[in-house]
């Protein structure tokens, strides 16, 4: 019983943090609807800095200065992040604000790697809390008595700066509605930034705070993020005490879980914030999403199937992409075939992206259960290459069939936070379940068969693959259930009133995405000869979003060529330079702010310019302007 | 005795304690053009919303065709031969004018799950033919992100007349048309529906639309039905003159030029 009240302690402990972290964020999107993914770049940043602080500088007062002032360091570093970047991209699409705050964090990883070192950081304990207190019979340290203490204090204080105070109340009016705050003659942007420098100043804090705890590494910031995301879906976005409320659940889960289910234990959070998703959409203190935004882009002009000229080009293309083995050496095919695998696995997420609209973050989840799926086959029953690419296709729809029936139950951010979640529960299950996954180690000797094991056949293997596939998708595009797809992006309430079935459409959709995914990952698991947990990680969904940003998001497949030069370029980077996460993520938020619109789509728009012959567009109605978007 | 196309019966809605719709009831047969109109909050919209399973009564029923909607969705109440228009116009601005209707129709055929075939081939002409209906066949291959705002209300009429509609619900459908369009719009909406026996429930603030097209009023205020009748009746009634219409010769006038 002791024992049971001090992992309570434990867990209550661990909820302060969260709760600082999932405050600010839930604070910044409450007002300026950002998800902020570099939140946890931030908080990390400042673990960073009060640890090179508290290092130099003496005495308690050195320590919890130390503390204080690299938050408020972090807090001006978080100002200047707006000013420059979130300035130019708060009326993009979520997905470039998601992608854009990535690209900050893979820009922070290096950095740290650059200032800190590659090592894991041991931080100073606290002055006057270095001892344990007695509580009933079991030593509770002190420190998490004071991070105990310190979680209801910092949510009454958060209360009071709200509530008595005038900004406030503009920040409490803008959550609620901010054109009418700015129609009021409020500054908007240096209230977006105060409360921007607000939320990371809370992470940061949460960092430092974690110091005499854990310490400093570089995986605290996508490890927390993903932890935050689960607490502010659960509490509702915008809601400080729904923060609070689920960053103690959260973390009391944590706590007891690793006594149950210690294989697995981050398993059992992600169950419960499904649950919650399933009962309460919004989360427990959370309100509906005002009137929902385009999630791809407004502007997507009619597509049309490829014309004749489109259709020999693209023969072309695949028949000059044939003859690479008569020419190539073993090393370029084995390039080439990876290359083919990506643009099969980027083409499903355009499909479920441009053409359903539905944001995916998590697409990793269906490649590595593609990849994992064929090997545990073929090292448990010693299936030839095919029956393990089947396995590896089936249990990937198995996931998608799971994941997506949770899934179109939200909409928008929700939804992008929940397939971050369910990609992060299949790592987390690849990653601890050491016994069939190998966990970190992964799974070895995953080879092709004979005939395929040549890296011209396993090249040809992958280019029919991936012809077949991206065709495939293409011709559902344009089929009635693509149709419907569309509809269902551009007008949920239109779609409705002519009775298409919202959830089993686009559950339907996810099912077909996720299974061209894992087409994808069992191949990538022959070509590697191994799967290991990287491939259902956040990097390889974020690679996949890249892909099709940078192919652009309107277009039905420019993903496809969006996957060959991000691909190309990656394997370029990672052998001829140290900071590729660094060019990566500059890279990232070049695209999202200067070429939203990708490599195809400018392309493909220059020409329609060129092409429009000007007597094509006479006044129809002479009186309205065009409306862009959806309502 | 086959009972009447739309049957609202004690219809009531409230938010925390605003009441939105109270006690309503009303019937509308096949053929009619039936008018709602009432001052802003007078709980049209909610009503609507109501009728077509867009929100679900606190009490109270509607029964279309003799079957009762209670618990139906929009897609549900679809299905049994009900055409939507939006106040706020809900189209699909990616897809071509001519691409919106044939979804529509698309869907009323249960075609949507088809994943092969080219959907753009299909039903192509049925789809060519309601934009004729509602006068936008000369914009058929116009994306509807660059429609002007009356030319989206024309192509939410030929979408709702798609599933071959018993019962047509139009929510304000000719606000932000110019005076000219309006009266025609109505009109072509009043052709089709003495033509396929479609009853019409509208909702309008343009008076001189409602008095030339209704063939009934229902005059709603803070939720209750404070008169119902003729046009003729309504325009005398005093209550509503109180309430909503004001004094004075507008309408006659306007009955005037229109005669």
């Amino acid at each position: 019983m002791d024992f049971y009240f001090s992992q309570f302690l434990t867990g209550l402990a661990g909820a302060a943090s969260l709760f600082l972290v999932a405050s600010g964020l839930s604070i910044i999107f409450g007002v300026t609807r950002i998800v902020n993914f570099a939140h946890g770049a931030f908080y990390m940043a400042g673990a960073y800095i009060a640890w090179s602080l508290t290092e130099r500088l003496e005495g308690a007062v050195g320590f919890w200065g130390g503390l204080v002032i690299a938050a408020i360091a972090v807090a001006a570093l978080g100002a200047l992040v707006e000013i420059v970047l979130l300035r130019r991209i708060y009326h993009a699409p979520e997905l470039f604000q998601l992608l854009a705050t990535f690209g900050v964090t893979l820009v922070f990883q290096d950095l740290a790697v650059m200032i800190w070192g590659p090592e894991d950081l041991v931080g100073r304990r606290a002055p006057g809390l270095r001892g344990a207190v007695d509580v009933f019979g079991q030593a509770i340290p002190a420190y998490d008595l004071f991070l105990i203490v310190l979680g209801p204090t910092v949510l009454g204080l958060l209360w009071l700066l709200f509530h008595k105070t005038r900004f406030g109340v503009l920040v409490r009016a803008a959550t609620q509605d901010r054109d009418m705050v700015a129609a009021l003659g409020v500054n908007q942007k240096w209230l977006f930034t105060a409360v921007f420098a607000l939320g990371v100043f809370l992470a940061a804090l949460g960092g430092a705070l974690q110091l005499p705890r854990g310490g400093v590494n570089h995986a605290m910031d996508l490890q927390i993020i993903v932890e935050v995301f689960v607490v502010v879906v659960v509490g509702g976005l915008g809601s400080v005490p729904g923060a609070f409320v689920a960053a103690l659940l959260v973390s009391e889960l944590n706590a007891f879980g690793i006594l149950v289910l210690p294989q697995v234990s981050l398993v059992l959070v992600f169950l419960v914030m499904a649950v919650v998703l399933v009962i309460r959409p919004f989360g427990l203190f959370g309100r509906p999403e005002g009137p929902a935004r385009a999630s791809v882009s407004a502007t997507v002009r009619p597509w049309q199937p490829l014309g004749t000229s489109g259709r020999v080009l693209a023969v072309a293309a695949i028949a000059a992409a044939a003859c690479l083995p008569l020419v190539a050496g073993n090393y370029i095919l084995a390039v080439g075939s990876e290359l083919l695998i990506f643009a099969l696995f980027a083409a499903s997420l355009q499909f479920i992206m441009s053409t359903g609209g539905l944001v995916s973050f998590g697409h990793a989840a269906y490649f590595g259960l593609g990849a994992y799926g064929a090997a545990l086959v073929t090292k448990a029953f010693g299936l030839p290459m095919l029956g393990g690419i089947a396995s590896g296709v089936a249990l990937a729809s198995i996931g998608a069939v799971v994941f997506g029936w949770f899934c179109v139950r939200l909409t928008g951010v929700y939804l992008a936070m929940l397939t971050l979640a369910f990609a992060q529960i299949a790592w987390s299950v690849a990653f601890q379940w050491t016994a069939v996954t190998g966990g970190d180690n992964g799974i070895l000797g995953v080879w092709p068969d004979g005939w395929a094991s040549r890296p011209g056949a396993f090249y040809w293997l992958c280019l029919t693959a991936a012809a077949l596939g991206i065709a495939a998708l293409r011709v559902v595009v344009f089929s009635p259930f693509g149709f419907a797809m569309r509809a269902l992006r551009d007008s949920p309430l239109r779609s409705e009133a002519i009775g298409i079935d919202r959830k089993r459409t686009q559950w339907t959709a996810f099912v077909i995405a996720g299974a061209a995914a894992g087409l994808a990952g069992a191949l990538f698991a022959y070509l590697k000869g191994s799967v290991f947990p990287d491939t259902l990680g956040i990097p390889t969904s974020v690679d996949g979003l890249v892909m099709v940003l940078l192919g652009g998001v309107e277009t039905v497949s420019g993903a496809v060529i969006g996957a060959i030069l991000f691909r190309a370029l990656t394997i370029f980077l990672m052998s001829y330079t140290d900071a590729s996460k660094l060019v990566l993520g500059l890279l990232i938020i070049v695209l999202v702010v200067a070429f939203p619109r990708g490599v195809v789509g400018t392309l493909s728009g220059l020409l329609a310019r060129l092409g429009a012959r000007p007597s094509a567009t006479p006044a129809m109605a002479g009186s309205g302007q065009a409306r862009g978007g959806t309502p | 005795m086959t009972p009447p196309l739309l049957q609202v019966e004690h219809l009531s809605k409230a938010y925390g304690g605003v009441h939105a719709v109270r006690d309503v009831s009303f019937s509308l047969e096949a053929g009619e053009l039936l008018a709602m109109i009432g001052p802003n909050g007078a709980g049209k919209s909610t009503c609507f919303n109501m009728l077509n399973g867009q929100i679900w009564p606190d009490s109270g029923s509607v029964r279309i065709a003799g079957r009762d909607t209670a618990g139906l969705t929009p897609r549900e109440v679809w299905r049994l031969g009900v055409g939507r228009t939006f106040q706020i116009t809900a189209t699909f601005p990616s897809m071509t004018v001519r691409e919106n209707v044939q979804l529509a129709l698309l869907s009323h055929e249960g075609r949507l799950w088809r994943l092969f075939g080219y959907a753009a081939a299909d039903m192509r002409g049925e789809a060519e033919r309601l934009c004729a209906l509602v006068g936008m066949d000369r914009a058929l291959d116009r994306p509807c992100a660059e429609l002007a705002y009356g030319d989206l209300k024309r192509l939410e009429l030929a979408v709702a007349l798609a599933n071959a509609p018993k019962l047509l619900l139009m929510d304000e459908p000719t606000a932000g048309m110019a005076p000219a369009d309006r009266v025609a719009m109505m009109r072509v909406a009043a052709e089709i529906a003495a033509e396929q026996r479609i009853g019409i429930l509208f909702t309008e603030h343009d008076m001189d639309v409602v008095f030339e097209h209704a063939s009934r009023i229902i005059v709603l205020d803070r939720g209750r039905i404070i008169a119902a009748g003729s046009p003729a009746a309504i325009r005398d009634d005093p209550a509503v003159k109180a309430t909503y219409l004001g004094e004075g010769l507008t309408f006659s006038a306007a009955e005037a030029t229109h005669a």
